[in-house]
């Protein structure tokens, strides 16, 4: 790519998938931007406003446009402040569980043992399974109070069922997705582990330094780059966590800021306010990716 | 005191010998290499007294002490490795110190020990930056600087200089000398090189496949060599050996001779030869020659030596610098 002539000419050779992408992204945005300036329910008896009726904006009375007002009614619902709290606890709790449990996995097979590349492999399944499915395997077989596995562990051991999804909604969802992303943080975090030099071990080693330390001083400022890149990476679809909290009905408690917008949308037919809500939930991610950017990206310089 | 001795100290990884069993009593204050080729397991032993492989068998006493069993770091010992094996993420002070620290020493000990060693190895101004900022001898000197607070009874060199440019290496040889000089410390040294261990070494000891060939002074490898191997692996260019006819008249199966001990004139000598290339160092000239029945041969000829390639010159080899050797590969001493 050195002369003019080889950079137009690269130009030009992407420019074709460079569109594709930008529309790709952009019109999806722009409509749920228009919709969520619109007064556009699906219930409407008499709608003046839809996709369909492209003269409604030119309304006489000027029925179809909502101005801010959806934006109004979502930003003030009390259901809103629930959800984000829930939200942001989610990512929190899922990310400390998986951050934690997948550097305690990570140091583990790291270590010589028989059988360690089959376990290494089904170390990574949970993460293969779709979120449906693990959401109800969990329900149904490991978490339910009277046919579960956990409550037959209780039972055997003379102690009272839990009835996680009465009793510890949010827990339960936690568990879940942390159970499909600690393998995701595990095999970042097991590869760095192996790419540790070998004599920076040994030189710890005549340095005398104890286990503990030797985690603390050598191994974990190694290990803060892949953390950096887990977390970042969790966290963006963490905030997308659906299927787990819709499959096993805890939204009451659990529900998070997506499941909002699909009450919105969905279940009271209100595409105009889902749409606001969807562009509120764009602008929080934005929000915390830029703070989370700022904590932790100058990690990733250098 | 900082001796070592090993006690047929022999590694094995299931059936395959590494160490087959090796014996040596390093001096207090020696200098001592171990040079071979790779994979001569120089680097193994070498490991071993560090403490960073078991033996399978046999002893090794540090100080007289049997430390076979013992931790590396309770050895009394400090190793700069061939990659220097800094902390990335430490400034320099941090890696000097941090040996200090796992021991438990006082902040105030600590910080007077690595001004010192700062100090003597130029570090002073360089001591918060981080290992990625300095240069590759700046590196070499942090992890000597580390080796050096420790106040060690021994130190333990793996091949350090080998990621060094030539300027460099010939410096930080020198600096290590010097160094050995000042502390007075017992240093094994490990290195393919053969000039840094005739340069640098007390004693060289010599390694073939696991095996101690010789232990000696370099200029006592360099003079009297036991095995053929020694023969060839000590001195540059190598030795030219000899076997066939014209050794038979030495009642040997090989006979050595190196090139700067054969004398060259137009008009007669032992061994007729044709000059097929030459070689111009300036204070030197290294013919290399086709000499019929003895094979290719090198010939050091003092000084600048006008020679056309082609050219017929006589050989000669002095006699008392012929080296004999059995079909064992073994000296024959007269």
């Amino acid at each position: 790519m050195a002369t003019q002539q080889t950079r137009t000419l690269g130009k030009l050779a992407v420019s074709p998938s460079v569109f594709v992408l930008f529309m790709w992204m952009i019109v999806p945005l722009a409509m749920t931007i228009y919709f969520s300036f619109l007064r556009y329910n699906l219930l409407d008896p008499n709608p003046v406003c839809s996709l369909l009726t492209p003269g409604a904006l030119l309304d006489a009375e000027n029925r179809c446009l909502a101005g801010f007002t959806n934006y109004y009614y979502f930003l003030t619902d009390p259901a809103f402040f629930k959800a984000m709290g829930n939200s942001l606890k989610l990512v929190g709790w899922v990310l400390a569980i998986s951050v934690a449990g997948g550097t305690l996995l990570a140091l583990l097979l790291d270590q010589p043992f028989f059988g360690r590349g089959f376990v290494r492999i089904m170390m990574i399944a949970p993460f293969l399974v779709m979120p449906t499915v693990s959401a109800l395997v969990w329900q149904n077989m490991l978490m339910d109070p009277v046919s579960g596995f956990f409550a037959f562990i209780s039972k055997s051991i003379g102690l009272q069922p839990i009835d996680w999804f009465t009793h510890h909604p949010f827990a339960a969802v936690v568990i879940m997705v942390a159970w499909q992303w600690v393998p995701f943080a595990t095999l970042i975090l097991l590869t760095s582990l192996q790419s540790l030099d070998e004599e920076q071990k040994e030189a710890a080693e005549m340095d005398g330094t104890p286990p503990l330390s030797y985690f603390w001083y050598i191994v974990l400022p190694h290990l803060i780059r892949p953390m950096t890149v887990v977390v970042l990476i969790e966290t963006i679809f963490l905030l997308n966590v659906f299927a787990e909290i819709y499959v096993t009905g805890t939204a009451g408690p659990a529900g998070n800021l997506p499941f909002l917008v699909y009450q919105y949308g969905l279940i009271a037919n209100d595409i105009g306010g889902a749409s606001a809500g969807g562009i509120v939930a764009v602008i929080l991610a934005n929000i915390v990716a830029f703070f989370l950017m700022r904590m932790i990206g100058k990690n990733l310089e250098a | 005191m900082g001796t070592i001795s090993l006690k047929n100290a022999r590694k094995a990884f299931g059936d395959v010998v590494i160490i087959p069993g090796a014996s040596l009593d390093i001096k207090n204050g020696e200098f001592v290499v171990f040079v071979g080729p790779s994979g001569c397991g120089k680097s193994t032993l070498l490991r071993m007294i560090a403490g960073l492989e078991d033996l399978t068998s046999g002893a090794i006493l540090i100080d007289g002490k049997d430390m076979t069993e013992a931790a590396p770091s309770k050895r009394g010992l400090s190793m700069v490795f061939q990659s220097y094996a800094l902390y990335p993420h430490m400034s320099v002070r941090g890696n000097i110190s941090f040996g200090l620290k796992m021991a438990g020493m006082p902040k105030n000990e600590i910080d007077a020990k690595v001004a010192k060693a700062a100090a003597t190895l130029n570090l002073t101004e360089y001591l918060d930056r981080k290992p990625r900022q300095l240069s590759g001898g700046q590196r070499q000197r942090v992890a000597i600087g580390r080796a050096i607070v420790r106040n060690p009874e021994g130190f333990l060199f793996d091949e350090p200089l080998s990621n060094l440019d030539a300027a460099l290496r010939v410096n930080m040889r020198l600096e290590i000398m010097q160094m050995h000089k000042d502390l007075g410390a017992t240093m094994i040294y490990v290195t393919h090189d053969q000039v840094e261990a005739m340069t640098m070494a007390d004693r060289i000891v010599v390694l073939n496949r696991g095996n101690i060939e010789q232990v000696g002074s370099p200029l006592e490898l360099y003079n009297r060599p036991d095995s053929l191997f020694v023969a060839g692996f000590i001195g540059s260019p190598k030795m030219n050996l000899i076997s066939g006819k014209p050794a038979e008249k030495f009642d040997a199966q090989t006979i050595g001779i190196r090139p700067e001990h054969l004398g060259i004139s137009l008009k007669d000598g032992t061994w007729p030869a044709k000059i097929s290339l030459a070689e111009h160092l300036g204070a030197d000239t290294f013919l290399h020659v086709d000499a019929g029945p003895c094979g290719m041969m090198t010939v050091r000829a003092a000084g600048e030596y006008d020679a056309a390639p082609g050219a017929k010159i006589f050989l000669t080899p002095e006699p008392d610098r012929i080296h004999c050797f059995d079909k064992d590969g073994k000296a024959i001493r007269k």
